[in-house]
């Protein structure tokens, strides 16, 4: 009787993954349907409730607003600059709206991000000849990122201040965060603070932990999601 | 006339202490409850967003959420080496008529005694349905960790399954320990590896220690 019970148990859960794919997509809409209607929030915290989850890979992360943010290019640049959050938010600002993918599988669908395409901020400080790649730090002083430079200079990666349309909040990464629409959200990294300009591609944090450093959606992490962008 | 054992006077006493549990298998439970209670917290911390955000720090969360996964059967592995304890594994996976009787009466919520061996019918499936589910924890687990050994369909389905199982998983966790918070006796059983004779004879009547 017990054993029937473990392999039934076992059963189930080869079945469960062999329906995955219909339940999920099911569930998706259904949750996410619910959820707009739940005033308790609860339906977020379920599998597939919809929505952002937060991940971050250090303890604590400082806050930042006007007082006290900096964004800082430097490395292979004939200008290097720092800029204050009022500076960015003076700079011509491009509004995206697209879909959101985790590479751990969620997806937000229609998000609008705001911000400064990051080639405005590249083309200012003048790019030297030899440069190749961009390394991204955060001010939560372990997460870093990459890009190579063709990649960088793309119109849909931005240096982000708003994101649905409201200013970027701290649990978003605020109030500055990278957003590379067409690739996995690890590569937009959250509480940007730098922007180095080096020769070669240095992998970020999730990197060197076996992420793709490409990390194209649908074409990178063994995975076959619809592209964002 | 010799004294018997089960006179009501031998029944009573409060030095009629029985085994139930040996000290192997005691420590099988105790580690394996450790070994959940590391997974258990540390996918709250990595899938909870108020707890991932107090905790953050999060490869070492995943690091102490994989290890203590992988490790979750050692224990009963082990236990294996001790008699006693697979001695148990075949009773709780005998069923009998009485088991029945037991199932029925406890889903009706019925009143009075309800008949059981050294293990009663809840108990049964609970352990073949943890272990069931622990098997399954891990094999998805592992197809989420070691990404590029399965195709990729198999690991988007395997996050599904591992969250939902989870999910469930918790609240049958939570109906386990809830249980034995209610039980003190029980609880000492697993505790000292001894029950009172009036303990077991209300709770197991059917058990021939």
């Amino acid at each position: 009787m017990g054993r029937r019970v473990v392999l039934g148990t076992l059963g189930l859960g080869a079945l469960g993954l062999a329906a995955a794919p219909a339940l999920q997509s099911g569930l998706e809409s259904f949750l996410g349907g619910a959820a707009g209607k739940d005033p308790t929030g609860l339906t977020g915290l379920l599998p597939n409730g919809g929505g952002f989850r937060y991940y971050s890979v250090t303890s604590s992360v400082p806050r930042k607003d006007e007082s006290n943010y900096r964004l800082t290019i430097d490395g292979l640049v004939d200008r290097p600059a720092s800029y204050t959050l009022d500076e960015l938010r003076a700079l011509p600002q491009t509004r995206m709206v697209r879909d959101v993918q985790c590479v751990t599988g969620w997806r937000v669908p229609d998000t609008p991000f705001e911000g400064v395409r990051l080639s405005r901020l590249l083309d200012a400080a003048g790019v030297r000849p030899s440069a190749g790649a961009i390394r991204f730090t955060c001010f939560d002083g372990a997460y870093t990122e990459s890009l190579t430079l063709d990649q960088a200079r793309r119109a849909d990666v931005l240096v982000a201040l708003r994101m649905q349309d409201k200013d970027l909040s701290h649990s978003h990464g605020g109030p500055v965060r990278l957003y590379v629409a067409p690739m996995y959200f690890y590569k937009s990294a959250k509480w940007l603070s730098g922007i180095t300009v080096m020769e070669k591609v240095r992998p970020g944090y999730w990197e060197e932990r076996g992420y793709d450093v490409d990390a194209w959606v649908g074409r990178s992490n063994g995975r076959d999601d619809e592209p964002t962008s | 006339m010799s004294p018997r054992v089960d006179t009501p006077a031998a029944r009573s006493a409060p030095s009629a202490r029985i085994r139930r549990f040996s000290r192997a298998e005691r420590w099988v439970h105790r580690s394996t409850a450790v070994l959940m209670g590391v997974c258990v917290v540390t996918a709250a911390c990595l899938y909870i967003p108020q707890l991932a955000e107090l905790v953050g720090r999060r490869a070492l969360v995943v690091t102490l959420h994989e290890w203590s996964g992988l490790l979750l059967p050692l224990p009963v592995l082990a236990g294996l080496a001790s008699r006693a304890f697979r001695v148990d594994l075949t009773h709780l996976n005998r069923w009998g008529p009485h088991d029945r009787v037991w199932l029925r009466s406890a889903v009706r919520r019925l009143p009075g005694r309800r008949p059981a061996a050294k293990f009663n019918a809840g108990q049964k499936l609970y352990a073949a349905w943890i272990t069931g589910a622990t098997l399954v924890m891990l094999g998805t687990g592992l197809m989420m960790w070691f990404t590029h050994l399965t195709p990729l369909m198999w690991r988007t389905s395997a996050t599904f399954v591992h969250d939902w199982l989870a999910l469930t998983i918790g609240i049958v966790l939570a109906g386990h320990i809830g249980m034995a918070l209610g039980d003190p006796e029980a609880r000492k059983g697993l505790r000292t590896g001894s029950v009172s004779r009036e303990w077991a004879e209300r709770e197991h009547p059917l058990w021939r220690p």
